[in-house]
């Protein structure tokens, strides 16, 4: 299992949706992604944007003004 | 075995595409959404800018009406692309700075690239004749259709019968007499619709989802060029700070763009190494960044302004902060302007 980050601070959303879709295309099912972001709109549709694409929401936390959101990559993504 | 069909729905967030999309699953073809991002979409920016109290439900519509409809949704970036179609629009403007129909020919051909690159059938659009007064008559279908590229393969599901039919229907894959014949600005038949799928919450959004429909908005990107000697460019950054807080030109060679609330504030903070800014230090008050090249006097103006907006701004002397972009700040003593010193003129 490939771990891989994304910085996607001071972006806001839908950019950092972006960036995590163009992201998950690059990687195989299985493999996890961070994404550290600050817009907390990330919080919602990130998470939407992974129900509908068939991946898996791992944890969400938010640790000094960050959000960060753990995603599994889906076999369907 | 017959093959699956796919189709690619461009969605916006709206009801009509909701519906459109919908339609055509009905008669058991694959579709899946498409969302394109120019940087005027209001969709989710606003959302994280502006303080909690002012904000809807944090939710981006085009992925909440994809998950209605259980479809995936492509977002898909064209801020770069989208620049030559505001700045050059072969078909003019709307009301405002809104290229509505250079900005759908360009939408519905970067879908046919999408669904070239993909391998699906055909296009969706929720457009319905007579809707928009520039983009959705049934004048434009057809331009839309041949200058993008998609011609026949484009289909309309809400107006469909009242327009050529397209490869889909031709072949079979879709049923012309299950599409709609919706036409003009009444919602009516949209709403009744909407009731028979069960679909009891859409946006509705009064001017489109694109900022470049409002007045207000469109007025402070023509300012914009206008300082920057008529030079019709942006960067993405330009057209987000448009989106915020109030924005006042005294001079031609300045604008000041001050918050209108603690989230607005916290936006602009993010743009210190870029902008010299402004913050009320004796007192509570906004976050305010020039735009420009302000002499020392503007900046005493600024200054003054600042304060203004602020809660010292009854107040005998505010102390204002002046931050450069690299970081040094000086300390000033302001009276604040009075409202009618802030003049009607500046606001953009």
């Amino acid at each position: 299992m490939n771990k891989q980050t994304l910085n996607a601070r001071r972006l806001l959303c839908p950019i950092p949706v972006i960036r995590t879709q163009d992201k998950v295309k690059q990687m195989q099912a299985g493999d996890q992604l961070e994404i550290i972001a600050t817009d907390p709109g990330v919080m919602h549709d990130i998470p939407a944007w992974c129900r509908i694409n068939g991946h898996q929401i791992i944890s969400t936390s938010l640790e000094d003004g960050e959000y960060i959101i753990v995603l599994q990559v889906g076999e369907d993504g | 075995m017959v093959k699956q069909r796919k189709a690619i729905a461009l969605i916006s967030g709206g009801l009509d595409s909701m519906l459109a999309a919908r339609t055509v699953m009905d008669q058991g073809i694959h579709v899946e959404g498409i969302n394109f991002f120019t940087g005027f979409c209001v969709e989710g920016h606003t959302h994280a800018i502006r303080g909690q109290k002012h904000a809807k439900p944090k939710r981006n519509n085009s992925l909440w009406v994809a998950e209605q409809l259980g479809i995936k949704l492509h977002i898909i970036d064209v801020i770069e692309e989208y620049k030559n179609v505001l700045i050059n629009p072969k078909h003019g403007y709307g009301q405002n700075m809104n290229p509505c129909l250079d900005c759908k020919i360009f939408m519905v051909n970067k879908a046919k690239q999408w669904l070239v690159e993909n391998d699906f059938d055909f296009i969706i659009t929720g457009e319905v004749i007579g809707q928009r007064p520039m983009s959705q008559r049934k004048g434009t279908m057809p331009i839309i259709s041949k200058q993008s590229g998609a011609d026949d393969l484009l289909l309309r599901p809400l107006c469909a019968k009242y327009l050529p039919e397209t490869l889909p229907e031709r072949e079979g894959w879709v049923d012309r007499e299950k599409l709609h014949d919706i036409t003009g600005r009444s919602r009516k038949a949209q709403v009744t619709m909407a009731k028979e799928f069960g679909f009891d919450d859409y946006a509705q959004p009064a001017g489109g989802c694109c900022f470049l429909t409002d007045k207000s908005y469109s007025a402070k990107l023509v300012d914009l060029w206008k300082a920057r000697d008529n030079k019709r460019e942006y960067e993405l950054d330009d057209i987000m700070l448009l989106k915020v807080g109030r924005h006042l030109r005294p001079e031609p060679n300045f604008k000041i763009i001050v918050a209108r609330d603690e989230g607005e504030s916290r936006f602009l903070q993010g743009y210190r190494n870029e902008f010299i800014s402004l913050l009320a230090e004796s007192h509570m008050g906004p976050m305010v960044l020039i735009d420009g090249n302000p002499s020392a006097e503007d900046l005493h103006l600024a200054a003054q302004i600042t304060a203004r907006y602020g809660q010292g701004k009854l107040a005998e002397q505010v102390e204002v902060g002046i931050r450069t972009q690299d970081g040094t700040i000086r300390m000033i003593q302001v009276k604040p302007f009075a409202d009618e010193d802030v003049l009607h003129g500046w606001h953009v």
